[in-house]
């Protein structure tokens, strides 16, 4: 176990909820920690997301370390103000037809193996439980413990937690390079024993190499309609279209908001880092929403936008050292999922850095998997 | 038609207003000037009047978040001022 000598200096690039939750863990483990952001606290994906705490079954490696973060965020939030405003409204993975419903128990089962609770609903619970969604839907699958966050609140909370632990966080730090045990940022060289690159989907503009790619999504936000949404809700078919690399996608994710609003998503393509308006594949989107949901249709949404989500080809995060450059760790590819397994990524991190071991195996989420494979090839 | 009085139930409380008004106007006659609430409890009335600020949202006849500016009163309406409430 190398526990940092005192003084011993960590860098984070990046105040995103990853880099925040990183600064968290190594100033808690005795790094003295600095931060920096290029602008200012979760202005890049972290605040264009949906905030959600969701565990997710696409691999067993996935659904190791998003159990994992969920339990992590359920220690925290004591720890978390109002402004993260989590809210334990649980998830309702929704059935359309007898296929979906036969899957439900396989599901529930392995969400099981993995100490998630889950219970199958039929459609009359459903209907009692959402109201709103369409009347024919045949049962669905309840993950309690899942979670919504304001996503740019429980960042603020977590860089709070790395301050009151020692850590310096800087706005407006442009860092142009990371070198061996340090980055550079305008003209400074600033040393550190370590530095985290937690700079999402920027992250291979610092660490070229990184197999991360702008993955780009809509999202909808209606008026307030307090109860008209009470749970997270998915489409049963959600992982197909996450877990496909396609070009376009769409699939219904809903969310009530605590101000009783309803974020509506969700959409996937790649086509760099273009941010305007697909307006077809909105309009897809927003069709799909409404057919699963009619209750939607007639409320009015009052902002649409875009953002991107740091996609890696084998759909698992970054996490551990990238021995191409001495002292550098990663912390990013998160894809869709960043915000629940933010906690879960820096305490993997933080374990590695201090030679501990994980709670979850992390050999999986190693980033040199890109070099010994020479590319990551799609998983499955 | 302009001109003749009609009923409405504002918040449960019945108030004859002029027929022809929007109902932004007719509430402002009947001095109520707090249409809704913002997400932290402020008060919030109309301010364009014509359909682009948004603050004069209220719920007709229980459609919630209705632009009070942009709707004409009828008789027996019911409106609802405040924090939206749960369907």
């Amino acid at each position: 176990m190398t526990a940092p000598a005192s003084g011993s200096d960590a860098i984070v690039v990046g105040a995103g909820i990853v880099g925040a939750a990183c600064a968290a863990a190594l100033s808690r483990d005795g790094w003295r920690v600095t931060v920096l952001d290029r602008t200012f606290a979760a202005s890049g994906t972290t605040s264009v997301g949906m905030g959600h705490i969701v565990v997710m079954d696409d691999s067993p490696e996935q659904l190791a370390l998003t159990a994992y973060s969920a339990r992590l965020w359920r220690d925290l939030r004591p720890r978390l103000g109002k402004r993260s405003e989590y809210d334990a409204c649980g998830t309702l993975w929704i059935a359309e037809n007898a296929e979906q419903l036969a899957a439900l128990d396989a599901k529930r089962a392995t969400y099981a193996s993995g100490g998630v609770r889950a219970e199958v609903i039929d459609a009359a619970a459903l209907r009692e439980a959402e109201p709103g969604l369409r009347l024919d839907l045949l049962g669905a699958l309840l993950v309690p413990d899942d979670a919504v966050i304001y996503p740019p609140g429980a960042t603020l909370d977590l860089l709070d937690l790395a301050r009151e632990r020692g850590a310096i966080v800087r706005d407006g730090a442009d860092v142009r390079d990371i070198v061996d045990h340090g980055v550079v940022v305008g003209t400074e060289r600033l040393g550190a024993d370590v530095v985290i690159n937690a700079a999402g989907a920027a992250a291979p503009a610092l660490t070229p190499g990184l197999p991360i790619v702008p993955r780009k999504g809509h999202l909808a936000i209606t008026d307030r309609y307090p109860q008209l949404c009470r749970h997270q809700i998915v489409e049963l078919g959600y992982l197909t279209s996450a877990h496909a690399m396609t070009s376009e996608s769409v699939a219904f994710n809903v969310q009530p908001r605590s101000t009783g609003q309803v974020l509506i998503g969700s959409s996937r393509e790649l086509v760099g880092w273009d941010a305007s308006l697909n307006r077809a594949l909105l309009q897809q989107m927003l069709k799909r929403a409404a057919d699963l949901m009619p209750a939607l249709r007639d409320t009015s949404i009052t902002r649409v936008w875009t953002g991107f989500r740091p996609a890696t080809p084998d759909k698992l995060p970054l996490i551990g050292a990238w021995e191409q450059t001495a002292g550098l760790w990663v912390a990013g590819g998160h894809e869709g999922l960043g915000i629940t397994l933010s906690l879960a990524t820096a305490e993997l991190l933080a374990d590695q850095i201090a030679g501990r071991e994980s709670v979850v195996d992390p050999a999986p989420f190693s980033p040199m998997r890109v070099l010994s494979q020479g590319r990551v090839e799609a998983h499955r | 038609m302009k001109g003749r009085r009609i009923d409405i139930i504002v918040n449960g409380k019945p108030m004859s207003v002029l027929s022809g008004a929007t109902v932004a106007a007719a509430l402002l006659n009947e001095a109520v000037y707090r249409f809704r609430e913002s997400v932290v409890g402020e008060s919030r009335g109309p301010v364009c009047g014509m359909g682009i600020c948004y603050e004069c949202r209220v719920t007709i006849n229980d459609v919630p978040q209705q632009r009070a500016c942009l709707s004409v009163v009828e008789h027996g309406m019911r409106i609802e001022t405040g924090a939206p409430v749960a369907k």
